[in-house]
């Protein structure tokens, strides 16, 4: 139902767009081999799909190696300060609803410094798309640890082993009551592409963790479950409505033992898929896509894929009906409004 | 109380005066404030001229009857056309024992001093810190003294009516409000009509209020408590319409004004604080206006979002006090880079950290001229009065739209709380600021430059073409591309100081008050200007040469006004802080000018004022 919705900005015509349409002008400086080429390429890739003309789409972002994201798209854009994009995109979406607002943000600008305003952005239902580069690390001051980096973590900052649990963002955004939640990364190009197309049609904020590499101050985070060889058996790609199978043989399972899930083989002690968790994305309860952020590596597969996509009002709808209503019989006078209230005249 | 005649016969006694001042004091939860505004709404609705001077905690409930938990609301009313609220009161209405400590002092001598008896109980007396009784020690012989059994006389007003004790108590006040009308032969109809409005939907409260309050006129006029009652005729206000307003309320529609003058929707964004949550509250009931306001999580995202919505096309504005600045900083300086059309709001009160949140204080223009990082100039613009709370908010919308700039608006707690009558404009009075965002692609470049004010196009995202990206990294001159080429950085760190200074251009050469030359200027800025140009006036009545001068743009300063400082023998800059506009002065002019400061959460009074004003003549 919700991605039958119209979306802000896009066009009634055929615009036939290419995703070079969207390369800007000027050259890209993310170090060789970073993650965040596959982002911007994938993102490229799909804005033609969504029809909407450059003029409606600004890309706002913080600080930080994700947050050069804008200057290499060929929209309208905006580098804002650390941490603080939600509150800028939050302004321009308030000001035109007609607009396609993203926002590209890391885990140390959108985590860390700018903390509180991802919770709100999420609470208020923004239509806005926010794409999480969490690449478990500070890049662009050079390789201390990030708000998600591993407990024990060694880095210049923490030479002894960071003494910080991580924080899950997928958690903070269903705590958050975000309407669209999802995960993906940055070497699965195609389920990039398809989960970024996903939270672009949500009418709604969606939030997109990407996991991502940082070559040069944090290579490798992500190998255990992403290189081809492993992939299959250590990733679980949720699919709406579908059991929760995963595995190279496509014989593992997730099953729900009381309150936690636990990691069957589908034909061992009479395990079928009929006995599986059955993945429900539009569930209004967060409780099934909070459990399956609480999968972790290595005692279980990494979900990845859409964990809750819900409709609700947007702020920026609410926001305009109340203008209505306020306008019902018509639009103030401000001449009225001036000579309101007790006035009286001196001859 | 300043007298012209006395009038009457011997049964009643009518005298009268041109100036009163009163001051209603109580407990917080004494409804003091409200008892304040009743009795200058209906001072303003009889044609007299008006200053308020609203003083109360920052604790909603401190504890009852104790010293920091005083609130007091001071007007003064005036037959004249007056500035300030009043140096000390003439009338002194004390609720309870700590209000009568806090507030005696500055009651003049031989001055009226109205107090609730029943309150005067030794639990009382000792949370106020007296030994003994003032009421019966002769320690009051100085003043005027009636004491009245207020909290009795509304229990016996209400006798018949169903309500509880504790309801029928909270009436006492319109008790003390109805003698004070009494005293000033003031009629209760505009009272009436509020208490109508107000509690429409609760008739016995309603009813109540309205007995009450005709019982302490009453109870005032066949007591005969007061032997003589004064009158207050008319202010000779040039003709026109008026109403009543505080600086809060006249920045809210001058914002909405502006907004309807460039023909731009107006955004909001805001974080409840004191004394500057008046103005999120007004501005929210005028979304019948197309006003967009946004309660946001914090002071950052308040700012960020004004930056967002004037990027999409809004006037992007920002209300906060001096800490929710400190946090708006950063967000400033990504404005100033972006060149964009905000304005933030500051309505100063007492500093440093949370410093004094409800007492007002000027000790942040330093902070709006300086205080952020690298060199980022923003326009400073600050109103001098309640009424002028509308004026300059148009100026700084003005200055913003026009020059593509951040714009502070400098207010303080003393004219964003305070009243006083404001004539109210005409349309055609405005200044004329509709803007244009830039359509045409051709040849476009995001950081171009009109000839004239040095500003960049308005190119809001939607418009087709004009697709490009701004941010806080240094700007290439003319593309926006970002640049750290150290001669590119060099001349647009200048060419955004320079596009500051060339407001100056655009906005009034600084007026004197006096002679334009003499022995003593004093230059003042802001909600100072009523103290100040009354003092003045006063000192040249005396026969000093001295005048005045008011800054109402602080950055860039008016043309003139170095012209203006050479023309007196001595400057003084009269301020609520340590001498930060002196600093300006002494640096950008060369001059030896002196520093008049006060400090205290306080305005300056007249009196203050002259006697400093001598020491330098």
């Amino acid at each position: 139902m919700t991605e039958l919705l119209k979306l802000a900005g896009a066009s009634e015509t055929p615009l036939n767009l290419q995703r070079t349409d969207f390369i800007s002008d000027q050259e890209v400086r993310w170090c060789p081999g970073c993650g965040d080429y596959s982002i911007l390429f994938q993102v490229q890739s799909v804005l033609p799909k969504l029809n909407i003309p450059r003029e409606n789409l600004v890309f706002v972002s913080g600080i930080g190696c994700s947050s050069r994201f804008p200057y290499y798209m060929n929209t309208y854009g905006f580098h804002t300060i650390h941490g603080r994009a939600p509150t800028i995109a939050t302004g321009i979406k308030v000001a035109n609803p007609d607009l396609s607002v993203w926002v590209i943000t890391g885990d140390g600008d959108g985590l860390s410094i700018g903390g509180n305003h991802f919770i709100h952005v999420m609470r208020r239902n923004l239509d806005v798309n926010v794409l999480l580069f969490n690449n478990r690390i500070y890049g662009l001051t050079k390789g201390q640890y990030s708000p998600t980096s591993e407990f024990g973590k060694k880095t210049k900052s923490s030479p002894m082993g960071s003494i910080e649990r991580p924080i899950n963002p997928l958690c903070m955004a269903i705590a958050s009551e975000a309407t669209f939640v999802a995960r993906s990364i940055d070497v699965d190009t195609k389920h990039l592409a398809a989960t970024i197309e996903r939270a672009a049609r949500h009418k709604g904020v969606s939030f997109v963790e990407i996991y991502q590499n940082c070559n040069i101050f944090n290579d490798g985070a992500y190998k255990p479950i992403s290189d081809k060889e492993v992939r299959a058996d250590n990733m679980l790609y949720l699919e709406h409505g579908k059991p929760m199978i995963f595995g190279k043989d496509r014989n593992k399972g997730i099953r729900l033992n009381g309150i936690k899930p636990e990691v069957v083989t589908l034909g061992e002690n009479g395990v079928t898929a009929d006995d599986l968790l059955v993945h429900d994305e539009n569930a209004e309860d967060p409780t099934l896509a909070y459990l399956l952020t609480q999968m972790n590596f290595p005692e279980f597969p990494v979900p990845m894929g859409v964990f809750r996509n819900v409709f609700k009002p947007t702020f920026e709808e609410l926001t305009a009906q109340q203008l209505e209503v306020a306008q019902a019989r018509g639009r103030g006078s401000l001449e009225k409004l001036l000579n309101s209230g007790d006035t009286w005249v001196i001859e | 109380m300043s007298s012209t005649a006395i009038l009457g016969n011997t049964e009643e006694k009518i005298q009268e005066v041109t100036s009163v001042t009163v001051r209603f004091a109580g407990d917080s939860g004494d409804g003091m404030q409200l008892t304040g505004t009743q009795f200058t709404n209906t001072a303003a609705l009889l044609g007299n001229d008006i200053s308020t001077l609203p003083d109360f905690p920052a604790e909603i409930r401190a504890p009852q009857g104790s010293l920091p938990g005083v609130s007091g609301f001071q007007v003064n009313f005036s037959s004249m056309d007056i500035r300030t609220p009043g140096d000390e009161p003439d009338v002194l209405v004390a609720m309870n024992p700590a209000a009568l400590k806090v507030n005696l002092p500055d009651l003049h001598e031989g001055g009226i001093l109205i107090v609730n008896e029943n309150e005067f109980i030794k639990a009382n007396l000792d949370k106020a810190g007296y030994t003994s009784n003032p009421l019966t020690d002769g320690s009051l012989k100085g003043y005027r003294l009636i004491s009245i059994p207020i909290t009795d006389l509304t229990y016996n007003a209400l006798a018949d009516v169903e309500m509880t004790k504790r309801n029928k108590e909270r009436c006492k006040n319109f008790f003390a409000l109805g003698i004070v009308f009494a005293l000033f032969d003031r009629p209760l109809e505009p009272t009436y009509r509020w208490i109508e409005q107000k509690f429409g939907a609760k008739p016995e409260i309603a009813e109540a209020n309205r007995r009450t309050l005709k019982a302490g006129f009453d109870y005032a006029d066949t007591t005969e408590i007061f032997t003589t009652h004064y009158r207050v005729r008319k202010a000779s206000l040039p003709p026109g319409k008026y109403r009543k307003i505080t600086g809060n309320e006249a920045a809210a529609l001058g914002f909405v004004a502006a907004a309807e003058l460039a023909e731009r929707p107006l955004f909001y964004g805001s974080y409840p604080i004191t004394p500057a949550s008046d103005i999120l509250h007004e501005l929210s009931r005028l979304k019948n206006f197309g006003v967009k306001s946004f309660q946001a999580e914090d002071e950052i995202a308040a700012m960020g979002a004004a930056i967002g919505a004037a990027f999409a096309g809004h006037i992007g504005l920002t209300g906060t006090s001096g800490p929710g600045v400190c946090l708006k900083s950063e967000a400033i300086g990504l404005a100033v880079m972006t060149e964009l059309p905000v304005v933030i709001v500051n309505v100063q009160r007492g500093g440093p950290s949370t410093g004094l949140p409800t007492k007002t204080e000027q000790s942040d223009l330093l902070q709006a001229l300086y205080g952020r990082n690298g060199e980022c100039p923003v326009a400073v613009v600050a109103p001098s009065s309640p009424s002028d709370c509308f004026n300059m908010a148009v100026e700084a919308v003005r200055l913003a739209v026009t020059f593509m700039t951040p714009v502070f608006y400098l207010s303080d707690g003393y004219i964003a709380n305070g009243a006083e009558p404001w004539k109210v404009p005409q349309l055609s009075e405005l200044p004329a600021m509709k803007q244009v965002l830039r359509q045409d692609p051709t040849g476009f470049l995001p950081y171009e430059r009109d000839e004239q004010t040095l500003s960049r196009p308005w190119a809001v995202p939607g418009t087709p073409g004009l697709e490009h990206r701004i941010g806080g990294l240094e700007k290439q001159h003319r593309t926006g591309n970002v640049s750290y080429d150290p001669a590119n950085h060099d001349f647009m760190v200048r060419l955004r100081a320079e596009k500051i200074a060339r407001i100056a251009n655009v906005i009034p050469d600084l007026a004197v008050e006096g002679d334009p030359e003499g022995d003593l200027l004093i230059l003042g800025w802001g909600g100072t200007y009523g103290a100040i140009a009354t003092a003045t006036e006063e000192l040249r009545r005396q026969g000093y040469r001295v005048s005045n001068a008011h800054l109402r743009y602080l950055n860039p300063f008016p043309r003139n006004l170095g012209d203006v400082l050479k023309r007196f023998k001595r400057v003084a800059v009269a301020e609520l802080n340590l001498g930060q506009l002196n600093l300006l002065i002494r640096g950008m002019f060369l001059v030896d000018s002196v520093s008049i400061n006060k400090v205290a959460g306080k305005p300056f009074k007249i009196s203050e004022l002259i006697a400093r004003c001598k020491a330098l003549l």
